[in-house]
C-alpha cells in the first residue's frame, strides 16, 4: 500500500485566480491548473492527491489570501523511551 | 488514517468577506500574479502570531493597495497620497501603544511621498514601513516611476528611461541607510520561493521590533507587476530576479539598536492644562452664565501692515473671550511677507455658538494705518466704532454710519519708550469702550501671550501702562472726532 501524503492542500475555486505561480512553486510538483474554467473563466489550481508534504510553498506563493489551505498530516504520538532505572526511581 | 491538520490558512486578520464590490467578495482586487497579496499575507500572518490585530492601525496609501482597509480586519486609515508616514506619525505619537503599519507603493514612496518618508525615517518614528517596489506606476497604468530601471519603457519612458532624460533609479534603502536614526532596514524580493520566505522573515523582524519600541523599521519588497510589465506571472518572477536585483541588491542595510534620541524638556500640556494652569481659580466657565455678557456678542476686524502686532492683537482678544468663557473665532489674513505687507485680522467673541469666523461687518475696526481704514471702514455695522491709529483722520475721509475716534496709539507707545506696544494701547481703548473684556484677564492673557519675555517684569508693566494709556485716552477724549 502506498503510504499517505503528508500534507494536503484544497484550493478554492472560487478565489483562485489561475496564475499559476503555486503550480510552478510546488515542490513535489503535486499541483495543476484544471482543464476547465471556474465561474470567471480561469484555470483554477488543483491539487493531484498525492505527493503533499504540507510544506506550505504555495501558500505562500499565492497571492490570494483565502485560496489556498495547507493541511499536514498531525504526526503520532511519540513512543517515550525510558531507562530501568528512570521506571525504579521514586516518583516525586 | 491519520488525521490532517491545517497548517496554512486564510489569516484571521483578513476580513471573512470583502466588501468592496457586490460581486467578488472573497477575492482581492489585485491582478493574477501581483505581489501585494503576498506581501499583505505575510504582514496579516505576522501580525495574527504576534496576537496584535487589536492594536494594530494599518495605514494604506495611494495606489493599488489604496483598499487595503476593504482586507485587513484591523484599524484602518487611508492616507493621501504620499502621506502614509505622516499620518503614521500621527497615529503613532497620539497612540504610541499601537502598532502602526505604514504600505506604500513605490509611486507613492518614492516619488510624491519622498519627503514624508524621509524625515520620517530620520526622526526615527517607531513605525514598520512595508515599501512594495515594482518598478512602475500600477494603478493609473504604467507610467515611469522614480524607481524604473534605465532601459525600461513605460508610458510615459516609451523609448526606455534614459538617465539623461529621467535620471537614475531611486534606491531608497541605500538613501534611509545615511540617516542615523533608523533600527532597520532591509531589501528583500517576491522572486522565488527562498526569497519568499526571507521576505516572510523580514516583515516579521520589522513588526518584532516595532512591538518592543525600538525605532523606525522599513522593509522594500521587489514585488511583481505581471500585468503592466505584460509579462505572464511566472516571467514576471523572473525579471525580479533577472533585472531589478542587480539595480537593487538584496540584504540588510540597517539592524542596530536606535540610537540616544533625546527629547526637548517642553512639559507636555494639552492646551486646556495649559489654560488651566494660567487661569488658576477655574470658574471661568460659570462667569459667562452670570455675568452682564449673557446674549452679547463683539465682533471686530484689526488692520494694518505686518508688524504692527494686528494678527497678536486679535489673539489676544479672542483669548481674553476664551476666558470669559465666551466662544470665540480669530481668523487672520496676511501675506508671505513676515514685516510690512497687509495683514488683518477678524475676530468674533459670542454667547451663541460662531457660525462663520469670516465677519463681512465687524461692530469694531481696528485700523493701524491709513490703507487699512479707507479699505475696511465702509464695511463696519451702522453705528459701529473705528480706532484709528492717528492724531485726526486723513483728508476727505468721511464715515457716517459709524463713530471714528482717532487713537494716536503708535505716537503714545513711543512716548511710553517702545514702539511694539501700540496694539495693546489700541486694546486699552477698546476695553475703554466695551465692558466685555475686563484688564483682568487682559494682563493674564498678555503675560501668557508674551510667554518667557514676559518674565521680565519691566516688559509687563510697560504692557500694563499701555493698557492704561489706551483706557485713559479714551476717556479724556469726551468728545469723540464726528464727521
Amino acid at each position: 500500500m502506498a503510504s499517505q501524503a503528508r500534507g494536503k492542500v484544497t484550493i478554492d475555486i472560487n478565489e483562485c485566480k489561475g496564475c499559476g505561480l503555486c503550480v510552478a512553486a510546488c515542490p513535489p510538483k503535486c499541483l495543476e491548473l484544471e482543464d476547465g474554467l471556474n465561474s470567471y473563466g480561469v484555470h483554477p489550481a488543483h491539487y493531484l492527491g498525492v505527493d503533499c508534504t504540507g510544506c506550505g510553498i504555495c501558500f505562500y506563493t499565492c497571492p490570494e489570501p483565502g485560496a489556498i489551505t495547507v493541511y499536514r498530516m498531525s504526526p503520532p504520538p511519540k513512543a517515550v523511551i525510558t531507562t530501568t532505572e528512570e521506571r525504579n526511581a521514586p516518583a516525586h | 488514517m491519520s488525521d490532517y491538520q491545517v497548517t496554512h490558512s486564510k489569516s484571521q486578520v483578513f476580513y471573512d468577506v470583502f466588501e468592496r464590490k457586490a460581486e467578488l467578495k472573497h477575492q482581492t482586487h489585485y491582478c493574477p500574479g501581483c505581489g501585494h497579496g503576498v506581501a499583505h499575507k505575510l504582514v496579516a500572518e505576522a501580525i495574527a502570531d504576534m496576537g496584535l490585530q487589536d492594536k494594530t492601525i494599518f495605514v494604506s496609501p495611494v495606489g493599488c493597495s489604496v483598499f487595503a482597509y476593504y482586507y485587513f480586519d484591523t484599524g484602518n486609515v487611508q492616507a493621501a497620497h504620499g502621506r502614509t508616514p505622516a499620518v503614521a506619525t500621527g497615529l503613532k505619537r497620539a497612540c504610541p501603544e499601537s502598532m502602526v503599519v505604514a504600505y506604500q507603493g513605490d509611486g507613492d514612496l518614492a516619488a510624491i511621498g519622498t519627503a514624508e518618508i524621509l524625515h520620517a525615517a530620520n526622526r526615527g518614528e517607531k513605525i514598520s514601513v512595508f515599501f512594495i517596489n515594482n518598478a512602475i506606476y500600477g494603478m493609473t497604468g504604467g507610467q515611469m516611476a522614480p524607481t524604473t530601471l534605465v532601459g525600461q519603457t513605460s508610458t510615459t519612458s516609451p523609448f526606455g528611461r534614459w538617465p539623461g532624460n529621467e535620471g537614475y533609479p531611486l534606491h531608497v534603502c541605500e538613501l534611509l541607510a545615511t540617516l542615523e536614526a533608523p533600527v532597520y532596514i532591509e531589501r528583500v524580493a517576491l522572486c522565488d520561493n527562498k526569497n519568499t520566505m526571507k521576505a516572510r522573515k523580514a516583515v516579521r523582524k520589522a513588526l518584532e521590533l516595532q512591538k518592543n519600541g525600538a525605532g523606525f523599521t522599513f522593509v522594500e519588497i521587489l514585488s511583481p507587476c505581471p500585468t503592466i510589465w505584460k509579462m505572464d506571472p511566472l516571467d514576471a518572477r523572473r525579471w525580479i530576479e533577472e533585472k531589478m536585483l542587480p539595480v537593487f541588491p538584496l540584504g540588510v542595510f540597517r539592524d542596530r539598536p536606535a540610537p540616544q534620541m533625546k527629547e526637548s524638556p517642553v512639559p507636555h500640556h494639552t492646551f486646556v492644562e495649559a489654560l488651566e494652569l494660567d487661569t488658576k481659580d477655574g470658574d471661568t466657565h460659570e462667569r459667562a452664565q452670570t455675568s452682564k455678557q449673557a446674549g452679547r456678542s463683539l465682533t471686530l476686524k484689526m488692520a494694518g501692515f505686518g508688524g504692527q502686532g494686528v494678527l497678536l492683537l486679535g489673539q489676544i482678544v479672542a483669548e481674553m473671550g476664551m476666558r470669559e468663557g465666551l466662544e470665540v473665532s480669530w481668523l487672520p489674513s496676511y501675506g508671505p511677507e513676515m514685516r510690512s505687507g497687509s495683514a488683518h485680522c477678524h475676530v468674533c467673541l459670542a454667547q451663541e455658538r460662531i457660525g462663520s469666523p469670516l465677519i463681512s461687518h465687524p461692530d469694531v475696526l481696528i485700523a493701524m494705518n491709513e490703507i487699512s481704514l479707507r479699505k475696511f471702514a465702509p464695511q463696519v455695522k451702522s453705528g459701529g466704532l473705528i480706532l484709528y491709529n492717528r492724531s485726526e483722520l486723513p483728508e476727505g475721509f468721511e464715515m457716517p454710519q459709524a463713530r471714528v475716534v482717532c487713537v494716536p496709539a503708535s505716537d503714545l507707545a513711543d512716548q511710553l519708550g517702545m514702539a511694539k506696544v501700540a496694539n495693546v494701547i489700541m486694546l486699552g481703548a477698546l476695553m475703554a469702550e466695551n465692558d466685555l473684556l475686563t484688564e483682568e484677564s487682559a494682563m493674564s492673557v498678555v503675560q501668557s501671550t508674551l510667554g518667557a519675555k514676559a518674565k521680565s517684569a519691566s516688559v509687563l508693566e510697560m504692557n500694563r501702562k499701555a493698557l492704561q494709556a489706551g483706557r485713559e485716552f479714551m476717556q479724556k477724549a469726551a468728545t469723540p472726532v464726528q464727521n
